[in-house]
């Protein structure tokens, strides 16, 4: 143990970990999208490569890394080999101050919040380089979408963190969740107290969450039944691959960010467990962690296979005449009730 | 203004409600038949191209190859040969061609048969890269299956 907090090893670790997180979480969810999409419509999902289809991911990711990564002739070579790498980095990047159990987190910067905030931002710019760089009108198209949508969608995201922020008065990932110690009627989605619209404040964060990651039914960049792939048209093999990777790396992000600011974390909800337990707290908490993490991962894919995409106005429209509006009367109330009650 | 606030809460609730129906399809059964490993039974009624009925009793056709099925047949798919074996009053089937080709499963050839000679068979596993492979003759088809049976 005292051998992995020296600081070289502590990084290496962290990163390799982070990279094997990201990677597994990748196709492995993609196996889940999959089979979920079949449960839901009655239906095994792939179910014959290995037992119960549990080598899909394998078969999957070879034939993507054998096929051959082609440039469009008179394309920006350098942006459109550039871009998968833009999209995939910033996620990574994020899960470096996520904290996935008591002392389990890579890096423990004291504005957590506000980097996942400023890298998350980076995925837009990425996707709109691959757009531009593919030379391809639906590419371009995508490109034009994905920007308006992510400004519109940043926005309320950005509205309901502050909101979240005036009640716990830091950016610290790990102090925001110590600060939902306890019970589970001290994790912030409950805490009526100073927010009354606290579940509606996450169910925005959450909406947000879903358009800034461009899922269904917001998934206008790929939108694969107008614009052939969206922004990822042009894009083969591994390239369309890290694109994927990417997708469920701020999937995975988003899901864990929601954990952290609405449901404690790694916080058991039950009160905190006996000093004596040691190391098995860690765990315990991580094991938490996860269950949270996934059950909203599985939501995420709960809502892809339950609701159509819907129109590019009426994306623009939910945002700025729903979500926005809402946001800034739960941030009105929401300080109204911390100055006058605490 | 006030429908346009209540439109809100109800579209959610709206949402919620499709996501209800989801759901409960998630934790219904799986209705995918993995086909060629599981099958469905066939209905009754359904029509295959025809076959010879085994008779249980004699374990051989019960065609007397009276030619009816062929000159009922509106299409010119059946072709029947018989031969009188010795010791038996009536003919016997040695030839019974069906060019499935042509066949429009009509059933014209089972409504004429005197006899109950032939029935829509079940088969519909049918693939073959040729017109050949679609012209079968029935006889050594009971031939198969009386085998079949006896094992």
């Amino acid at each position: 143990m005292s051998l992995l907090s020296t600081e070289p090893l502590r990084l290496l670790a962290s990163l390799l970990l982070i990279i094997a997180f990201v990677g597994l979480n990748a196709a492995y969810l993609v196996l889940a999208e999959r089979k979920g999409a079949g449960r839901f419509q009655n239906r095994p999902g792939p179910n014959e490569a290995g037992y119960g289809g549990w080598l899909q991911p394998v078969a999957d990711v070879l034939k993507l890394i054998s096929k051959q990564i082609m440039v469009p002739p008179e394309s920006d070579r350098l942006l459109f080999r550039m871009a998968p790498l833009v999209v995939l980095t910033p996620a990574m990047m994020c899960l470096a101050v996520v904290p996935f159990s008591d002392t389990l987190v890579a890096r423990n910067v004291n504005v957590g919040l506000l980097m996942v905030f400023s890298f998350g931002s980076i995925n837009v710019m990425a996707i709109l380089l691959s757009g531009w760089a593919s030379r391809n009108k639906y590419a371009i198209m995508s490109a034009a979408r994905v920007v308006s949508q992510n400004v519109a969608y940043e926005i309320p995201m950005l509205l309901v963190v502050i909101t979240l922020l005036m009640s716990t008065g830091t950016l610290d990932l790990s102090e925001i969740i110590k600060q939902q110690a306890g019970g589970f009627w001290h994790w912030n989605f409950f805490r009526l107290d100073v927010n009354p619209l606290a579940p509606v404040t996450f169910v925005i964060f959450f909406i947000c969450m879903l358009a800034e990651a461009n899922r269904a039914p917001f998934d206008m960049a790929e939108a694969e039944s107008e614009l052939v792939a969206g922004a990822f048209t042009e894009y083969a093999g591994m390239g369309f691959g890290v694109f994927f990777m990417a997708e469920y790396a701020n999937i995975v992000l988003g899901c864990s960010l929601a954990t952290v600011l609405f449901f404690g974390g790694w916080q058991t909800g039950l009160g905190a467990l006996p000093a004596s337990w040691g190391a098995w707290k860690v765990l315990i908490g991580l094991g938490f962690f996860l269950a949270k993490m996934y059950a909203l991962v599985f939501t995420v894919i709960w809502v892809r296979w339950t609701f159509p995409r819907t129109q590019f106005y009426g994306l623009l429209n939910l945002s700025w005449k729903i979500l926005i509006p809402i946001s800034l009367f739960t941030l009105l109330l929401s300080s109204v009730m911390i100055k006058l009650f605490a | 203004m006030k429908t346009d606030i209540l439109a809100v809460p109800r579209g959610f609730w709206s949402l919620l409600t499709g996501m209800r129906v989801t759901l409960s399809q998630f934790f219904k059964p799986i209705v995918t038949v993995q086909y060629p490993r599981q099958t469905l039974k066939m209905p009754p009624r359904y029509r295959g191209h025809i076959e010879l009925i085994l008779d249980p009793e004699t374990q051989r056709s019960r065609c007397t190859a009276c030619k009816l099925c062929e000159r009922a047949c509106p299409s010119d798919c059946i072709l029947v040969e018989g031969a009188k074996f010795e010791g038996e009053k009536k003919k016997s089937v040695t030839q019974y061609e069906l060019d499935f080709t042509k066949c429009s499963l009509c059933g014209a050839c089972i409504e004429a048969c005197p006899s109950d000679a032939i029935k829509f068979s079940r088969e519909y596993n049918l693939a073959s890269t040729s017109k050949e492979g679609y012209h079968y003759d029935l006889v050594k088809r009971l031939a198969e299956e009386k085998e079949r049976k006896s094992l």
